[in-house]
């Protein structure tokens, strides 16, 4: 899952499939790609490292998890959903406002300037179950699980 | 009332819907679910009640302290009293309107004026006081007023605006303009009462005279020497003050247009005053009539006689706040009220209380001056000494009150400077640590005054409420449920200073320590990432000139940021004025809307929405946007903010939605930013009868200057032509109402989960004023408010408040107008257009492909199902039945109740 910036020669192997150049990705900033039937989220970082977890955010259902702000907690590198701001670390996929939550995380290495993506550590969720996972995090500060260091929670809103 | 409580629920009936009444159901319902919760000291065995409360006036029980707010802004409505809930609960009852008429103590009954007959098992007499009007010949002429309820003064309000647009009035030759036809009032007393009534007259620009029969001012509060310092202070405000007279007669005009009104008043000197207006606020009278019809005992001077359980001689009757007569004495103030009210609650409830004493402190801001009272003021205890400071030149008058060997505090007197009310109060016949003059001197500074670690726990903090030290202090511990940790928490759990407020210093200072005490960290951290507030990130920013958010993290903050800190970042880079908000690093810091420049949905795609300054929008500005949405499939719908909403958008569809929107000459609404959104605008005079200016050109014209401004939250704009108000301004951050003359300017109101009525910053402002005040307001709540802090709440928590924020953008206080003027010039001449920016340059442009390896392909998760004429996305239930009739035909577009399913992309009418 993690790349080292000088690229390996991996054996020739069906199942990686080349997204992009590594010259596409935004430092800091993520990008979706298919992959086969799914959709992985791909993430440069700051020390070069380049992360891919599912694309599909398991709270909204929605193919939104590349959008999301990446950061830190504590040491962990991680990205917040841009729907309901749950925040998962992207090293291993985990939810950390939610651990029972998991988005499944894609092996990445580099070779020849292009990213290449393995297959997925976690199974595919079933897609028919739909939004709803764990809870939504859209119903205020009286539920944040985060409590007072989090701060007032943006309820957005349109116009 | 609840199937829990033992025995039938029993009837009570309260007469009067004021502020004890309120005070009184307030605290039984209280009890009463204290009992449900098992809560540990709750009554066991008592009766449960149903309660109607009969009240006389329109309106559900309100603050009247707080009533002369009326006239700096506020909103009838904000006056009310607790949670409205409370008159819903099943077993409560509020009856407006009914005036009680007949007392039947035989048959327990009441009845009302509109026939309304009530049984009860006990009855409470909450009827309060009605004003005083002296005998005078005249006082029923018209333009004389009481000073009592809402009614009252939004009659006197309406009456002086009525002389004020002053029909027959001269006008000022050189601009045209309508000059403000002076108004003049005259009050008559001059204690609590009349310079309240006072100060509300001088807030509507009403030249005053106040007019008191004692040798001074407030001559139940003060003594000489206060009197003499409040007759000075009050003087230089303007009022002019005639003590050790009387209003002798009303007169009348006898002829012309305002025939019958009131002309002036004869005073028991010999002189004349002329005058407009005459507010009668001499005192009151306890509304005891009910009582006294009913053969109960009232006192020498009015007043229902009850014993110190709130009981009259019939054990079946109470009565309690102003109307109660208790030891001999009514009470005017509303503390002792609140207490007889929790004297009763628990009585009724089989409980033992009696009333503790009344404290007869007050502490007063009128006409913008402190008076403070308290304890022993007048040093009438045995061989009790007077320490007193006087500065006749700043306006301080300053008495403590102690016992013979001067270590103990009894009482005092502060008029000018009564800032150490709350901690000199909670010391009464207390033993004074330190030299009393100590607390005297202006400069001495905290430090002197001790802290409020001395203050014991059993110290009273807020009279009104009766909250000691003790229990804010364990509100904040969150002994008997979740910690209080700010403000409005501890109000809300303690009640403390929810009635008049004067004890907030001393609860903030209190919760402060505790705070600290118990080792919650009162920081205002954004973030893990930083120990920073908003408003100190936002200072290192301005003052060092980092213009990298990873250069600002490794400096002054830790790690790599988040979700949080991030975007607080690109905001205050975005108000500094540090070029696009897309350009460079500034990018990888956006929330998604930022980054994409339009507003995630619930399905993953976007919703677009085109500037439309002021609501004014062409004919075929509209068919621009229509086609466009038509072409695109975009559902659409009309906005709050007049504006047109377009959903549906995919990521790579939105540059070229825009460059059709851009060609059609839009540009980004913001509605994707903690940015100014909108200005909402009536029609205003051009069209509208009634409108007294050009609401609509003034909203254009601050929505193009303030459009792209960043700021900690949303701000909203509206624009009203006249009075009427049809923008609804006063919920927005900045709310301008035409005057006849002018603007008046508004501030810190909201919509959205708790609204809020925007407050008067400022009246009658020519246009140029108002822009630059504007301008002001907004430059300095973008600097100092915290993360996501609406101008409401900003108001609330900035140390000195509106008054604060009015001194900083009127008068320049603190000396930085220059320096906010200059920002706003920066951002007025640095704007251009996001959306434009973005289409111009390729760079930016790749952000928008929606797969790396597939960069114009949609998602093929989309899908979509027509209703109403137009598409939403699928539900969970949808999806899944659709994908077993894939087969269904295309949308039709007068497909109004069943639902079609659509997979995107679709057939036609998209293009990428
Ligand atoms: C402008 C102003 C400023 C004040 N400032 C302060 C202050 O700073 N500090 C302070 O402590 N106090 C202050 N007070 C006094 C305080 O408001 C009163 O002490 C308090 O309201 C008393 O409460 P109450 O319930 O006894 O009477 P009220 O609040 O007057 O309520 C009595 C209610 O009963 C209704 N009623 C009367 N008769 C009947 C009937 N027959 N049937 C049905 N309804 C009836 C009346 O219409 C009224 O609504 C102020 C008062 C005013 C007017
Ligand atoms: S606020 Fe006044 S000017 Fe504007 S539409 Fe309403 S009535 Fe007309």
């Amino acid at each position: 899952m993690t790349a080292t910036s000088s690229p390996t020669v991996p054996r020739a192997d069906a199942s990686w499939v080349t997204v992009c150049r590594f010259a596409a990705l935004a430092p800091e900033r993520g990008i979706a790609a298919i992959v086969g039937t799914r959709q992985a989220a791909l993430f440069l970082l700051p020390g070069g490292d380049v992360h891919a977890v599912d694309n599909r955010d398991p709270f909204s259902g929605a193919n939104v998890m590349a959008r999301g702000i990446t950061g830190t907690r504590g040491d962990r590198p991680t990205v917040t959903s841009p729907m309901y701001k749950q925040v998962f670390d992207l090293a291993s996929g985990v939810c950390l406002d939610d651990p029972a939550t998991t988005l499944a995380v894609f092996p990445v290495r580099l070779r020849d300037g292009w990213v290449e993506l393995g297959p997925p550590t976690v199974p595919p969720p079933d897609r028919d179950d739909g939004p709803g996972h764990g809870h939504r995090r859209d119903d205020g500060p009286g539920d944040d699980p985060r409590g007072e260091s989090r701060g007032p929670v943006d309820r957005g809103g349109g116009t | 009332m609840n199937p829990a409580t033992p025995g039938p629920d029993r009837r009570l009936v309260v007469v009067g819907g004021g502020m004890v009444a309120h005070r009184l159901v307030e605290a039984l319902l209280q009890r009463l679910d204290d009992r449900l919760a098992g809560a540990a000291g709750a009554p066991r065995d008592a009766p449960g009640w149903r309660v109607t409360v009969l009240a006389e006036e329109p309106r559900a029980p309100y603050d009247r302290v707080a009533l002369t707010s009326y006239f700096s802004g506020r909103d009838p409505e904000e006056l009310t009293l607790g949670d409205p809930g409370m008159w819903r609960r099943p077993g409560v009852r509020l009856h407006r309107g009914h005036r009680v008429t007949g007392l039947d103590r035989d048959a327990r009954t009441v009845t009302t004026e509109r026939g309304l007959v009530v049984g009860y098992d006990a009855l409470v007499l909450a009827t309060g006081s009605a004003p005083f009007v002296p005998p005078v010949a005249g006082s029923e002429t018209r333009g004389c007023f009481v000073y009592r309820t809402v009614d009252d003064v939004a009659a006197l309000r309406s009456h002086v605006d009525e002389l004020r647009a002053g029909a027959h009035e001269p006008r000022d030759g050189r601009d045209g303009r309508p000059r403000r036809p002076e108004v003049t009032g005259v009050v008559v007393g001059g204690g609590l009462l009349g310079l309240e009534a006072a100060g509300a007259l001088t807030a509507m620009g009403v030249r005053t005279h106040v007019v008191e029969f004692a040798p001074r001012l407030m001559p139940l509060q003060v003594d000489d020497g206060g009197g003499e310092a409040l007759r000075r202070l009050v003087t230089g405000l303007g009022v002019r003050v005639h003590v050790g007279t009387a209003v002798s007669r009303v007169l009348g005009h006898r002829r012309g247009p305002r025939t019958g009104s009131v002309a002036a008043v004869a005073l028991a000197d010999g002189g004349r005053l002329d005058a407009d207006v005459v507010v009668f606020a001499a005192g009151v009278r306890p509304r005891d009539e009910l009582a006294r019809a009913a053969g109960l005992p009232v006192g020498e001077r009015g007043g229902v006689v009850v014993d110190e359980t709130c009981r009259t001689e019939d054990p079946a009757v109470h009565a309690v706040g102003e109307v109660a007569c208790l030891g001999g004495r009514t009470y005017g103030l509303v503390a002792p009220g609140y207490a007889m009210a929790e004297v009763v609650a628990d009585r009724l409830l089989n409980g033992s209380a009696t009333f503790p004493g009344a404290d007869l402190s007050t502490k007063l801001k009128l006409l913008g001056v402190d008076v403070a009272s308290f304890g022993d003021a007048f040093a009438a205890g045995e061989g009790a000494l007077s320490v007193v400071y006087a500065d006749p030149v700043a306006g301080v008058y300053k008495k403590l009150v102690l016992s013979d060997d001067a270590r103990t505090l009894r009482g005092g007197i502060l008029v000018g400077d009564a800032s150490d009310y709350p901690s000199l109060r909670a010391l009464l016949d207390r033993p004074l640590d330190g030299e009393a003059a100590a607390w005297l001197l202006p400069a001495a500074g905290e430090s002197a005054r001790g802290s409020t670690g001395a203050l014991p726990d059993d110290a009273a903090v807020c009279s009104c409420n009766g909250v000691s030290a003790g229990e804010i202090r364990a509100a904040v511990r969150g002994e008997g449920g979740e910690p209080a940790t700010d403000l409005p928490e501890v109000k809300a759990r303690t009640r403390a200073g929810t009635s008049c407020g004067s004890c907030l210093p001393l609860v903030k200072k209190l919760m402060t320590a505790e705070l600290e005490a118990t080792g919650a960290t009162v920081s205002r951290a954004l973030c893990e990432h930083f120990d920073l507030s908003r408003a100190q990130l936002f200072d290192v920013v301005r003052v060092t000139g980092i213009r990298s958010f990873g250069e600002l993290v490794a400096r002054h903050g830790r790690g790599r940021g988040c979700d949080i800190c991030k975007p607080v970042v690109a905001s205050i880079l975005a108000s500094l004025g540090t070029g696009h908000v897309l350009d460079g690093e500034q990018a990888a810091l956006q929330d998604t809307n930022d980054h994409v420049l339009a507003n995630l949905q619930r399905d993953g795609s976007y919703s677009v929405v085109p500037r439309i300054p002021g609501g004014e929008i062409t004919p075929a500005g509209l068919i621009a946007i229509g086609e466009i949405a038509r072409e695109f499939d975009l559902y659409t719908k009309i906005t709050g903010g007049q504006r047109i909403d377009l959903f549906g958008a995919r990521i790579e569809q939105l540059p070229a939605i825009w460059s059709r929107l851009v060609a059609a000459g839009f540009e980004s609404g913001h509605a994707y930013g903690k940015a100014v959104r909108t200005v909402k605008s009536c029609v205003g005079s051009t069209w509208c009868r009634f409108g007294v200016q050009d609401s609509v050109a003034l909203a254009v014209a601050l929505e193009l200057r303030y459009r792209g401004l960043r700021a900690p939250h949303k701000i909203k704009l509206g624009v009203s032509g006249c009075a009427r108000e049809c923008a609804e301004a006063r919920v927005k951050d900045v709310g301008v109402i035409a005057t006849e003359t002018g603007w008046n300017l508004y501030v810190g109101g909201n919509g959205g989960f708790s609204p809020r009525h925007a407050v008067l910053l400022a009246e009658d402002l020519d246009t140029a004023t108002l822009v630059r005040t504007v301008d002001r307001f907004l430059g300095y709540y973008v600097r100092t408010a915290d993360r996501l802090q609406r101008t409401a709440a900003w108001l609330e928590e900035i140390e000195g408040g509106l008054g604060h924020v009015r001194a900083v953008v009127l008068e320049d206080s603190l000396g930085i107008c220059a320096d906010l003027d200059a920002a706003m010039a920066a951002h007025v001449d640095g704007y251009t257009d996001e959306w434009r920016a973005t289409l111009e340059d390729p760079e930016k442009l790749r952000r928008f492909a929606s797969f790396a390896n597939a960069p114009a392909t949609a998602d093929p998760d989309l899908v979509y199902v027509t209703e109403r004429g137009q598409r939403r996305p699928a539900t969970v239930d949808e999806r899944r039945d659709g994908r077993a009739s894939t087969a269904s035909p295309p949308p039709s577009s007068d497909a109004r109740d069943d639902a079609v399913l659509v997979t995107f992309p679709p057939a036609q009418g998209v293009s990428r």
